[in-house]
């Protein structure tokens, strides 16, 4: 697919965001097409965590809009944002800790249920629902640690599960910060592989890396961040190639 | 009539002062409420009666309140904080609780319930200046209160245990990489809050001439508001906000009726957290606590 | 029974419902340490209903409840904006502004108290006591007690699923205030004569007492800590000068080797004998 064929799901115009005097995102503007998995890459501080604090709600932009499909959310709440198909992982995994891994997916489809139905047991929550949860156990092949309380499981797992709490309720636009950082090369393939399924199930993808042969091997598009500003973006080898790219990376490490 | 009651109300602004700087320490090095502090505030105030009745000179009953409360402070450092303090603050705080419901129970057993009074020559003699006649109980308090006052700040400002303190306020990790024994100093937060409570619980016995077990309650959990009306992170708040609430609470009690003092002194209290959460002296954000 | 076991039963069940209203805002994250100000706004309010309207006691109690809980929600709202210990904090105070106000309200006796209820039977008090404690117990089963769950592991993260924690939190200050309340209005009608000084600092810290010593994750906790509160008195007579220190040791010790109290999910399937769910 040409980027011409592709209809723009999140778009962001010229965002900026500073604390105090700080400028953690200067002009940025990005586009995300239906069906993409794009990648945003930087040195550490780069701002990629503050973009995806300003998309997902946490922090409000001080000037620019945020629009997913057509419709700004600039402004609003993070439920709201959530709810209208935004999901993010974190990169420090932000379970949460006494629930088991089915009670982590039943809890994230609160969505169009009424109160109601809210307060019964969860054994008698809709088809749907249950159907949904065990749909998204079976494709993380969870299954194993259904009943498993969070703290308890492995690192590995606890990113999957992670994962999985956040396309349970059918996103268009995920959100994953630092999806593979400490893994090992099989666990990472398992992750790599887990999100082209999604991919091509439908779902776009917003990614955060530092690994960059990971990123290099699953990205169709990438944004370059530098201390705010977006230095370079494009296809993955246009962008390896880009000597501001290199500079920035090796500039940080010296 | 007006400055009588100002004079009255900064005594135990005095008092107030010193129990909220005794909450501010443990507050604003470790983010816990310490809330034994009230009741090692009675217990000091039981301590010093305890050896005034024996006839002893006066400074030595500041002094046994002072290093009595303080013991006990060590001990509930030891037991109650430290092997907490990796847990979110309000663990700890609760531990605390526990010390102050021991502590109030124990001082209702060996003291009774029934208020104490000071011997009758005590009650000090009234030195009159103009409109107003003050006690010399009350510049007792004023003047024990403006020296304590002073001893910590020196402490807290000149002294390199006070910069070590003020470091692990700031910062925890960084203070431990700067080589800072982090268990060492909040043992001396706490013994220095439970010195200071002491002192404050013989002051207020001797401002009233009685104490009894729920002094701890009355006056104690108030300090805590006087704490946050100063601003939880700005220690030194507590200098404006002591006197600032004990002169409204005496007011309120000449012309509004002794009922509705806590009520506005409370009341205060949650409308600074809410509104403006880092005190009346500002400074850094305060109101930001953790998660249960 | 005889009537001192029934005053036994009767305080345990009214203690049970003050540990319950901090057991349910405790479980959206939020330790409330003020919840003796609700149950004292129940308990002048059924009684004002009963005594000078002439109200049947559970048509008040409902309604007391209901109006609390308005209350809850109304201060739910500005709780929102305050954590932990702040919270903490400005609950104690609250709780203390509220004891104040009744001690100057003087169309309920002001610091001389009320009077004038009549007496209600230990049956009566344990029909609504064990009654709100199953309604809690089948709500601990339910998705939204995941939603609060949720919201105490992980505000932020609550958020971006999609969870609406505002009114989750909000929603448990009122029901706390409600359970509160009828905890309050059920001792006015135990006690017949009723104060501002039953309703202070003391008393809030019983409820958490009863929640942290008897289990803070699962309801049936609220009532293991109000028996013990209760009954180990009278169990350890010997105790009875010393009782209170021995709670506050226990809680000491309580949250130094086992923080999650005496009940929590697996004890107390084992003690049902009910097995692991699948």
């Amino acid at each position: 697919m040409s980027p011409a064929d592709q209809t723009s799901l999140l778009n962001l115009n010229a965002v900026t965001k500073t604390f105090g005097g700080i400028h953690a995102l200067s002009d940025v503007s990005c586009d995300v097409a239906q069906g993409q998995i794009v990648g945003f890459i930087g040195p550490n501080g780069a701002g990629k965590a503050t973009m995806f604090n300003v998309i997902t709600g946490a922090y409000r932009a001080d000037r620019g809009t945020i629009s997913l499909a057509g419709t700004m959310i600039t402004a609003q709440p993070p439920y709201r944002i959530a709810r209208s198909g935004i999901s993010r992982t974190f990169q420090n995994i932000r379970l949460f800790g006494d629930m088991t891994v089915w009670e982590h997916l039943i809890v994230a489809q609160p969505h169009g249920e009424s109160l109601l139905r809210r307060l019964l047991p969860i054994g008698w929550a809709s088809p749907g629902v249950l159907h949904r949860a065990q749909e998204v156990l079976e494709f993380f092949g969870l299954e194993a640690v259904r009943n498993r309380v969070a703290r308890s499981l492995p690192y590995g797992i606890q990113r999957k599960v992670e994962m999985a709490r956040a396309v349970t309720a059918r996103p268009k636009l995920l959100l994953l910060d630092e999806p593979v950082a400490g893994m090992n090369h099989d666990e990472a393939e398992d992750i790599r592989k887990l999100m082209l399924q999604l991919r091509d199930a439908g779902l776009s993808i917003l990614l955060i890396e530092h690994d960059m042969a990971f990123v290099m091997n699953l990205c169709d598009y990438l944004y370059v961040l530098d201390f705010g500003v977006v230095i370079a973006q494009g296809r993955p080898h246009e962008v390896r190639a880009n000597p501001l790219v290199l500079d920035a990376y090796l500039g940080r490490a010296s | 009539m007006l400055l009588q009651q100002f004079v009255n109300g900064l005594t135990l602004g005095a008092v107030y002062t010193l129990i909220a700087l005794s909450f501010a320490l443990v507050m604003g090095i470790l983010g816990v409420l310490n809330l034994a502090i009230a009741e090692l505030f009675m217990i000091g105030g039981y301590l010093g009666f305890s050896v005034i009745t024996l006839n002893l000179p006066l400074p030595l009953a500041i002094v046994a309140g002072m290093a009595g409360a303080a013991l006990i402070a060590a001990v509930i450092e030891k037991i109650g904080y430290q092997p907490l303090r990796d847990t979110p603050v309000v663990t700890p705080m609760l531990s605390t609780l526990g010390f102050s419901i021991i502590l109030q129970n124990v001082a209702t057993n060996i003291w009774g319930s029934d208020p104490l009074q000071l011997p009758d020559e005590f009650l000090g003699t009234r030195y009159v200046i103009g409109p107003i006649s003050i006690s010399s109980m009350q510049l007792i308090v004023l003047g024990a209160t403006a020296v304590l006052v002073a001893a910590l700040a020196y402490v807290v400002q000149r002294t390199s245990i006070g910069r070590a303190l003020r470091a692990v306020a700031e910062n925890r990790d960084v203070a431990r990489l700067l080589g800072v024994s982090a268990s060492r100093l909040t043992l001396l937060a706490f013994v220095l809050s439970g010195a200071l409570a002491g002192a404050a619980g013989v002051l207020i016995g001797l401002h009233y001439a009685a104490i009894t077990p729920y002094i701890g309650v009355e006056i104690g959990l108030k300090a805590i508001a006087v704490m946050v009306i100063g601003g939880t992170t700005r220690i030194w708040g507590a200098l404006v906000a002591g006197p600032l609430i004990g002169i409204i609470e005496v007011m309120t009690v000449a012309y509004g009726g002794s009922q509705v003092r806590d009520f506005v002194v409370y009341g205060f209290m949650i409308a600074i957290l809410l509104l403006r959460p880092q005190g009346i002296l500002g400074g850094t954000q305060g109101g930001q606590g953790q998660r249960v | 029974m005889s009537t001192y076991y029934a005053g036994l039963f009767a305080d345990a069940g009214i203690l049970l419902l003050g540990a319950l209203s901090v057991y349910i805002i405790l479980a959206t994250g939020q330790l409330s340490l003020g919840n003796a100000g609700l149950m004292g706004i129940g308990a002048y309010v059924t009684s004002y209903l009963t005594v000078n309207v002439g109200v049947p006691i559970t048509a008040a109690l409902t309604i007391a409840g209901i109006a609390c809980g308005a209350i809850g929600v109304v201060v739910g709202f500005p709780a929102l904006h305050l954590k932990g210990i702040y919270l903490a904090m400005a609950t104690l105070g609250f709780g203390e502004m509220v004891r104040s106000f009744f001690l100057n309200f003087s169309p309920m006796g002001g610091a001389g108290g009320f009077h004038g209820m009549k007496h209600i039977s230990v049956g009566y008090i344990w029909a609504w006591a064990g009654g709100l404690l199953i309604v809690v117990m089948l709500l601990e089963r339910s998705r939204v007690w995941l939603e609060m769950q949720a919201v105490r592991d992980d505000e932020t993260a609550a958020g971006l699923v999609g969870l609406k924690t505002t009114t989750t939190k909000v929603a448990a200050f009122g029901a706390g205030a409600a359970i509160a309340a009828i905890s309050g209005g059920l001792f006015a009608h135990q006690f017949v004569y009723i104060e501002p000084g039953n309703f202070g600092f003391e008393r809030s810290i019983d409820f958490v007492l009863a929640v942290i010593l008897g289990g803070s994750t699962v309801a049936p906790g609220a009532l293991a800590g109000a028996m013990l509160l209760v009954l180990l008195p009278e169990m350890l007579r010997f105790l009875a000068d010393w009782r209170l220190a021995a709670f506050g040791g226990l809680l000491i010790v309580v949250l130094l080797v086992r923080r999650q109290g005496i009940l929590d999910r697996s004890l107390f399937r084992l003690v049902t004998f009910r097995s692991s769910p699948t």
